[in-house]
Formats: structure tokens, C-alpha cells, sequence
């Protein structure tokens, strides 16, 4: 017996109507968002260019003649912001995972040491990033110790890593701590030792977790290398700066302002493409 | 259509808020410089004419200024010695103190009709009205900065100078080639800073600090070999604040323009012309020698390096 094909489908006058109305709906809300976008960017753009001091603020701001001269310089001093961020980023994530471990872990025997990581974090996230690099630059040289570093690229990291470090460590508590209990159950229950239970099943997942997080402390790491420019190293903003004051003009910040947000803006995307990732598989597609 | 109206109006409104909120938050404001433009155009001797101005033109009534009634001058705080004493720019004491109230005085304006204010170096050549009638503050003339401000005439002209350790390698150095593989350091907007990759341009690139005192700390800490600021700042340095630390000597920026002190005013601020007047006054009968004097007389028998 052949089966009859289904009858071809007609839309109904009323669902003709019904999608007529939403098309127009689509194209009204499209036009709305387009014109509304425009008519505000317009009208800042507009607001800002008739402005009295505008020409001044053209001259001092976005004067391409300045930006030209002086982007080679400024672009060379990155080199010393990226050496800062990278050696300072794998220092801070050994330290603040040390702190976090410590921190979770139930050992009596760890007391003491707990009192130190809880007394770190408190002190290491309440004390100005500013004031621990002057305090590491300029305070530890200062007791003329053998084998202290003094010099400032180490220094710098120095202060970097004890700042951020409370910070991570704390986003790395959070994640280690927002693992369902079942998960350690279930690792012991396999016969895994506790730490092998931490160090494969917990700590993968927690990081996992807290990825977004920690690349956001990372992100905001990448533009407070410029505070050790305080203790005179010469780094892309000071580079900026001195070429600034000795012109008196403010293009060489917008320059040195792009080349940081050319330098932040990989990692950015790299965290929404973790986070999605992270989603997806959570969901169990693909 | 009843029913869709309120929306509608919901669109519009939402479309017409931040517009109308940027509106307000950006109306230009009254600009000042339209008041001082209108007395440039009275004036015979625009900005920058070699002119005297007339005599009634800077008769203190007369004069364009940032608050009526009182002179207001501007310089960064800390204010170091010896410019300032005692980072206290109203009492008169040191020699951009004493300078700014001779000023003051040939304007014709009393001790207590001088308003200081406090501005940062960074701030002092942003574009925009200036809170100040000039500011003071160590400010070396360049032709590149003229573009963003304008400058009196110089009011001093400075040497720079090199500063160490008693006990450094450094310290017994007779020229500028000795320090090729010294790590040197300055504050940053300095022509001094300017100076060590000109004229001295060591192997090692400078070290910059935010102001005098961490460039102090950096030299007592051994993080830089030596300093450079200008003459009398290096000379008060080491007579006063740092005892152990040895001025080296002093020398000249050859390339590029002779390096003067300079008052900083908004663009085009007509002031200028009596302000320069005031100043050639003061140079010559002698007043600004005496201040010199007075104040820096200590830092003329620092040797030459070359």
C-alpha cells in the first residue's frame, strides 16, 4: 500500500497574517536599534567635535604627528610590560596555589602555616599595588642585605607576585572549595589517596571553573606592570610619560593606551572562548 | 494603534535620554579665554611681540586675570628647595618664592593678593582654561612646548649637574665620558633627563622616577650609580639632604636650545606681555640678581665637566 504523502502544507490567512506582522516586527526592531545607534554616536561625535576646546584637545590628544614619533619608543618599552606580566604570572600562580592548598586542606599539623596563608591573603589584597611596589623597590634595597635582589625588573616581579598573589589565591579557594563534595567521595572511594583525588579530580575541575576569573586578575596584572615604573624602571606608560612632558602633549598616553588594550584584548576573547567551552561541555554537547 | 502609542513614546524616550543627558552633561561651559581674547584684540601688542606694552595696559586694574583681584600662581607640591622653603610657596622664602612675589610686586599687587595653587607638573600643560594666572615650577622653555603653552620670558637659566656617593667609583670623575657605564638616573620631565641621553648618553638606558626624592632613594639604595638635576637642586641635594652624596660637577646642554626657566601660562594668555614686562624690569634693576643671590649665590663654584 502506497502511503499517501501528506497534504503540502498551506498556511492558514491567519498565520499569513501572523508572519507578516512579525516580519515587520523584526524589521521595525532593526531599524529602531540602527537608527538609535546612530543618531547616539552621531551626536556624541557631533557633542565632542563642536566643542570650543576641541581643536585644543585634537592638538594635545590625537595629534598623529606626536603618535607617529613617538610609537616606536613606546612600542620598544612593551617589550619591558610583557617580560614583567609573563614572569610574574607563572611566579603568582605557584604562590597563590601553595596558599590556596594550604588554606582547603585539613591538616592539624598546617596551623601555624594556615595563619600565615590567611594573614598573607588579608594583607596582600588590602595593601595598594602602588604602595607594595615602592615598598619592595625602594624599602628592600634599602637594608643593603647579601643576595637580595636589587635589581628592578625582579624587584618588580617581586611586588607583582606578593599583590596578586592574594588575589588568585582566593579565586583559586573559591573554585577548589565550589567542588561538590561527592567528587572527593567519589575519588577515595576509587582508592585514590587524598591527594591524588585532589590533584586529579578536584583541582582540574576547580580550575576549569574558575578559569574567567583568573584570566580577569591576569588581564587587570597586564596593565599594573606600568606601577613599576614608580621605582625608575622604563617601561611603555613611563615612556609615554616622558615623552608627554617633554612635548606637552597627552598623544603619547592614547598610544601607549592602545598598546595595552592591543595587548589585553587577545586575552579577553581567550577567556569568552574558554567560558563557552566550559558551557558546552557542561551541557554534554560536543 | 491605543496600544501601541505608549510604546512608541517608550522608544523615543529611551532613544532621546542619553541625548539629552549627554546634552547636559556636555554644554560647553563659559569659556574663559572668550573674555581674555576680547582684551587681545584691544591690546596694540598681541602675545609673543617684542613690544613693551604700553604703560596703562598692566596697570594692576587692568590686567586679565583668573579671579579678579588677586594674582594666581601655580607650583607642584612637594615645592623643592631651594625654589621653595619649607614646601611653602607663600612665604617668600627661596628663589621661585621670592621671584613670583617680585612679579607680583611690579604688577602691583600686595603679599596678601597673591592666591597660590597647587598643580601638578603633568597637569600644568593640559589643554582647557588654566586655574591659574602662571605657574612656577622649574619649567625649562622648549620651542615644543611653546606649541601647547606659553612661556614668559626665562626667569633663570639652568645648569645640569651630576650627583653620587662620596664613597662611588663615580665620585671622583672630571667629564661627562666617565659616567658612559654609570646606570644614571633623573625625574621624569626633566631636561635633565633629556640631558643623560644627550649629552652624557650612557650605555645603560636612564632611570626615571616620579620626582627628586625617589631618584634620592634609587642613589642611596645603590640602584643608580648617579643623578642628574639641575644645579641648584643637586647642590641643595647634597649640602643638605643627602651629606654623604658628592656633586660631581656641573655642565651645559650644548645641543638643542639654552636651557631657561620659563613662567607657564595658558595659551595665548595676553598676562604674558606684562609679566615679561615685569620680569625685564626686575632684571634690570637688579632684583632678580639679589634673589639669585640670595637664594643659589652657594652653587656658582661647582667645576665644569665637559
Amino acid at each position: 500500500m502506497a502511503v499517501p504523502s501528506p497534504p503540502a502544507h498551506v498556511r492558514s490567512a491567519r498565520q499569513v497574517e501572523r508572519d507578516a506582522w512579525r516580519r515587520s516586527r523584526a524589521r521595525r526592531r532593526t531599524l529602531i536599534a540602527a537608527v538609535s545607534t546612530v543618531v547616539v554616536l552621531v551626536g556624541t561625535a557631533w557633542l565632542v567635535v563642536t566643542s570650543p576646546g576641541w581643536e585644543r584637545v585634537r592638538d594635545t590628544f590625537f595629534d598623529l604627528d606626536e603618535a607617529r614619533a613617538v610609537a616606536p619608543d613606546i612600542i620598544r618599552a612593551f617589550w619591558m610590560n610583557i617580560k614583567l606580566f609573563t614572569v610574574a604570572e607563572v611566579a603568582i600562580l605557584v604562590l597563590a596555589l601553595g596558599v590556596a592548598v594550604i588554606r582547603v586542606i585539613p591538616v592539624a599539623g598546617l596551623a601555624p602555616l594556615k595563619l600565615v596563608a590567611v594573614v598573607y591573603t588579608d594583607v596582600a589584597r588590602g595593601t595598594p599595588t602602588l604602595l607594595v611596589v615602592f615598598l619592595v623597590g625602594f624599602g628592600v634595597p634599602a637594608l643593603r642585605l647579601q643576595g637580595v635582589p636589587i635589581d628592578l625588573f625582579w624587584l618588580g616581579v617581586i611586588a607583582l607576585t606578593f599583590s596578586y598573589g592574594g588575589y588568585v589565591a582566593e579565586v583559586l579557594r573559591a573554585g577548589i572549595a565550589s567542588i561538590h563534595p561527592s567528587q572527593w567521595a567519589s575519588g577515595r572511594s576509587l582508592g585514590l589517596s587524598y591527594g591524588q583525588t585532589f590533584r586529579h579530580v578536584v583541582l582540574p575541575q576547580a580550575v576549569r571553573r574558575v578559569m574567567p576569573p583568573l584570566i580577569n586578575d591576569f588581564v587587570s596584572l597586564q596593565k599594573d606592570t606600568a606601577l613599576v615604573a614608580l621605582i625608575g624602571l622604563v617601561e611603555a606608560l613611563r615612556t609615554a610619560q616622558i615623552n608627554s612632558s617633554r612635548d606637552f602633549d597627552y598623544t603619547p598616553y592614547v598610544v601607549a593606551a592602545l598598546g595595552f588594550i592591543a595587548l589585553t584584548v587577545p586575552l579577553a576573547r581567550a577567556t569568552d572562548h574558554l567560558a563557552l567551552r566550559a558551557v558546552r561541555r557542561e551541557q554534554g554537547s560536543t | 494603534m491605543d496600544l501601541r502609542s505608549p510604546r512608541r513614546c517608550a522608544v523615543i524616550t529611551s532613544l532621546l535620554t542619553p541625548l539629552i543627558l549627554l546634552a547636559a552633561a556636555c554644554a560647553p561651559a563659559d569659556d574663559t579665554t572668550a573674555t581674555s581674547s576680547g582684551s587681545t584684540s584691544q591690546s596694540p601688542s598681541a602675545t609673543g611681540s617684542d613690544e613693551p606694552p604700553a604703560e596703562d595696559e598692566c596697570a594692576t586694574g587692568s590686567l586679565p586675570l583668573y579671579e579678579d583681584g588677586t594674582l594666581t600662581i601655580a607650583t607642584d607640591s612637594p615645592a623643592f628647595e631651594p625654589w621653595f622653603v619649607d614646601d611653602d610657596p607663600t612665604n617668600g622664602e627661596g628663589y621661585e618664592s621670592a621671584v613670583a612675589y617680585a612679579v607680583a610686586d611690579e604688577l602691583g599687587f600686595s603679599d596678601d593678593e597673591v592666591t597660590w595653587v597647587t598643580v601638578p607638573f603633568n597637569s600644568s600643560y593640559q589643554p582647557g582654561t588654566k586655574k591659574f594666572d602662571f605657574d612656577i615650577n622649574q619649567i625649562s622653555i622648549t620651542a615644543k612646548r611653546a606649541e601647547a603653552v606659553t612661556f614668559s620670558d626665562g626667569y633663570y637659566s639652568a645648569s645640569q649637574a651630576l650627583i653620587t656617593l662620596k664613597d662611588s667609583a663615580y665620585a671622583g670623575a672630571t667629564s661627562l665620558a666617565d659616567f658612559k657605564d654609570a646606570k644614571i638616573g633623573a625625574q621624569v620631565g626633566t631636561t635633565s633627563l633629556d640631558a643623560i641621553t644627550n649629552e652624557i648618553a650612557p650605555d645603560q638606558q636612564p632611570f626615571v622616577y616620579d620626582d627628586t626624592n625617589n631618584a634620592k632613594q634609587a642613589l642611596l639604595n645603590g640602584q643608580v650609580d648617579a643623578i642628574v638635576s639641575d644645579l641648584p637642586t643637586a647642590f641643595y641635594i647634597t649640602a643638605v639632604e643627602i651629606p654623604q652624596g658628592q656633586l660631581v660637577g656641573q655642565f651645559q646642554v650644548t645641543s638643542g636650545e639654552t636651557e631657561q626657566f620659563g613662567l607657564l601660562f595658558e595659551k595665548g594668555n595676553p598676562l604674558v606681555d606684562c609679566v615679561n614686562a615685569a620680569l625685564a624690569q626686575l632684571q634690570q634693576d637688579g632684583t632678580i640678581a639679589a634673589i639669585e643671590k640670595r637664594w643659589l649665590s652657594n652653587v656658582v663654584d661647582v667645576p665644569e665637566l665637559d
